[in-house]
């Protein structure tokens, strides 16, 4: 049975019945992969925790936010309760919908290793999986995905995969395209011409496979003007082609989108503003993805994490710099959600991270290691060894998988 | 970068309008002043750096649009516009050295230590080689411009000049790959010819790398991981043939010696003779593997 890989190996000749093996390359992936679908959501620039989900029940928050605070559940445009202590950003109803579903969870005070506040190198870490920027050169996700047999199984959800799924593992890139395809015939012609080149080579092939799978899954008019006008980061739009191509038998198995925006400065507002505006934006595209994967939701993991926090305290422009903890949300029909989990350390003075940050109590290594074993079904060993050597073990976010 | 880097709502909190309106410092552009455009993210500072580098840069802003408007003829219109009242008073220390309060000048004093400091020397001296030689540049390279940078007190011309003159940036085969903004100039120039505004910028668009929008503001991918994903690639190929139907005179032969010459192996010479058409051969030069590369 021809992989991809023999298709490579294969080179010139087998170009010419690319399609066929293209398409019998797929169900030979199908059988070795697993059910579970996984999707991880890359909030690039720093989201505020404490504003997506307000301690409103610590005694310091509403002094240290100021007009910046989200209010309390019952006050005017105040939080959606989640326990009686954290709430939920009001722009946030569909995750607070699916948190009465027991169908996600927040996983608050949570940071990676890093402990400046480069966006980039914080970034770099969340993406790695090491403990610092150059830690690892290739992304914690591409490493799982050598753990499985078979290629094919995660898209980036943009032109040119982020760093989390660069590595060693194939992997393909998928955004919306305005112009028509290159003909067939054109496009054998290339793929010889690739074959050899070992950087550009697996990328071409990776590409006409999708374009394959996209095609059958979607049907040639099912992505509309406006999702093809979109921006890849554009959550909202991309979620529903990307959801149907999860829900597909034979579709990937594992997502990553990635989302800008969330550096706020300057007047970042409260329940309006700049950060509500984008908080709405995800809260809208998880919808979606919720809608377009249908009854593979109930096989889904949704992880939307991002590098740090933002300080405590509101700064001198009405937004927030660069901080250390942050919070992250867990979701999916897979998920044993309805809580809030890591330990709350405080917004006293003496509880922030250099006085000013709140601090990490929880690594996201952890959660992400959580759902690797818990819901992928990879073996912790390896997990531990292979892709986070060094890190954390899943500990009580073992919980959040056991369906 | 004042307006991009929230410097202009950053506001000394000492200053007097700082301690009128309880305003106080942003730290985005002094952090990313000593991050992406002097010492590097290893250059050996500290948070107490960056809060002193943005209290030196607290006043610095531009007299706004609506007010340039109505102060023609006064000097500040539309221009950059240093505002003592919003600058934080008394002296800053940063990286070990004390700079005495002198308002505007501050930021000057503190530019000219870190444009020579050797952290600089070494991050731009690596960004240049990378962008112009390989993405893991030669270290041979990247001392050599090092040393010429702290010769020179940091002398961009200078350094340019030593990296046109390395051996390293001539060597083949080529290994850097054409970043979208690159491709697409290199095919239009390849090809000689004109395309509308809007469709330039559409073709920006379309291969991620609209102008004036790189993603963060360390700006645009420099190494071929961010430039070569599938999708990207294949976008490539789409447009290839979108520009070569717009080239109804191009010669095949002609762009292929004119734009790749020696470099267009065999393979690539062969595949654009048997091309069933002119569209498709010139379609076949722009996306081949070759014409990625720089």
């Amino acid at each position: 049975m021809p992989s991809r890989r023999n298709l490579l190996i294969y080179g010139v000749g087998a170009m010419a019945a690319l399609t066929l093996q293209l398409r019998l390359a797929r169900v030979a992936h199908a059988a070795t992969v697993t059910n579970k679908r996984m999707i991880i959501v890359i909030l690039r620039g720093a989201m505020d925790g404490l504003s997506a989900v307000p301690p409103y029940g610590d005694r310091d928050y509403s002094r240290l936010r100021g007009d910046i605070a989200i209010g309390a559940p019952g006050a005017a445009n105040g939080a959606i309760n989640l326990d009686g202590f954290f709430g939920l950003h009001p722009a946030l109803p569909f995750l607070g919908e699916r948190f009465q579903a027991d169908e996600m969870a927040v996983i608050h005070a949570a940071a990676t290793p890093y402990r400046s506040r480069s966006h980039f190198d914080g970034q770099d870490v969340l993406e790695n999986g090491a403990k610092t920027p150059m830690g690892a050169l290739d992304g914690w996700l591409n490493r799982a995905l050598t753990l499985f047999s078979g290629s094919g199984q995660a898209l980036a959800i943009a032109q040119t995969p982020s760093l989390i799924l660069r590595g060693m593992a194939p992997v393909g890139s998928w955004a919306p395209d305005v112009l028509p395809p290159t003909q067939d015939d054109l496009m054998t012609r290339l793929a010889m011409l690739y074959d050899e080149d070992t950087l550009l080579g697996p990328a071409l092939q990776e590409g006409m496979r999708i374009q394959t799978m996209s095609g059958a899954t979607m049907g040639d008019g099912a992505t509309d003007n406006k999702i093809k006008n979109a921006a890849s980061d554009n959550l909202a739009a991309m979620a529903t082609p990307v959801g149907r191509m999860l829900a597909d038998p034979f579709g990937p198995r594992i997502a990553v989108f990635e989302m800008t925006g969330w550096d706020t400065h300057y007047n970042q507002g409260n329940f309006k503003g700049k950060l509500s505006n984008s908080l709405k934006a995800l809260d809208m595209g998880l919808s979606s993805l919720h809608a377009s994967l249908g009854s593979a939701w109930a096989d889904t993991a949704v992880i939307v994490a991002t590098e740090f926090g933002r300080t405590a305290a509101v700064n001198g422009a009405r937004g927030t710099d660069h901080g250390t903890a942050s919070a992250a949300f867990v979701l999916g029909g897979a998920i044993s959600g309805g809580r809030v989990l890591g330990s709350w350390p405080g917004l006293a003075k003496n509880k922030l991270y250099e006085g000013r940050d709140l601090m990490p109590t929880s690594d996201l290594r952890a959660l992400f290691s959580a759902a690797l074993i818990g819901h992928l079904g990879l073996d912790a060993v390896d997990v531990s060894t292979r892709v986070f050597p060094g890190g954390p073990s899943a500990g009580k976010f073992a919980e959040l998988f056991q369906g | 970068m004042l307006t991009y880097l929230d410097n202009v709502a950053s506001i000394g909190p000492n200053s007097a309008y700082g301690l009128r309106r309880n305003r106080g410092l942003n730290e985005n552009l002094a952090r990313e002043l000593l991050e992406l455009h002097t010492l590097g993210v290893d250059g050996g500072y500290g948070q107490g750096d960056v809060r002193a580098l943005a209290g030196m840069l607290t006043g610095w802003s531009y007299a706004s649009v609506s007010k340039a408007a109505r102060s023609i003829g006064k000097p500040h219109a539309g221009t950059y516009h240093f505002d003592e009242g919003m600058h934080e008073p008394g002296s800053k220390t940063l990286l070990g050295k004390t700079y005495k309060w002198e308002g505007k000048r501050e930021v000057d004093r503190a530019l000219d230590t870190l444009s020579t400091h050797p952290a600089t020397a070494h991050h731009i001296a690596t960004k240049l080689a990378r962008h112009f030689i390989a993405d893991q540049p030669p270290l041979a390279v990247v001392a050599r411009l090092y040393n010429i940078f702290l010769d020179s007190g940091g002398d961009l011309g200078v350094v340019t000049h030593a990296l046109i003159d390395s051996p390293e940036a001539w060597a083949e085969p080529l290994t850097k790959i054409k970043s979208a903004n690159e491709f697409i100039v290199s095919a239009l120039r390849g090809l000689n010819i004109d395309i509308t505004d809007k469709n330039l910028i559409k073709s920006l668009d379309f291969l991620a790398q609209m102008p004036f929008s790189a993603p963060s503001p360390a700006g645009w991918p420099d190494t071929a991981d961010g430039w070569i994903g599938s999708e990207a690639l294949m976008r490539r190929t789409d447009w290839a043939v979108f520009i070569a139907k717009s080239a109804r005179e191009a010669v095949p032969l002609d762009l292929l010696n004119d734009t790749l010459g020696p470099v267009a192996d065999t393979n690539l010479r062969s595949a654009v003779q048997r091309a069933p058409s002119t569209t498709e051969a010139v379609a076949m030069i722009i996306a081949s593997p070759a014409f990625q590369r720089r």
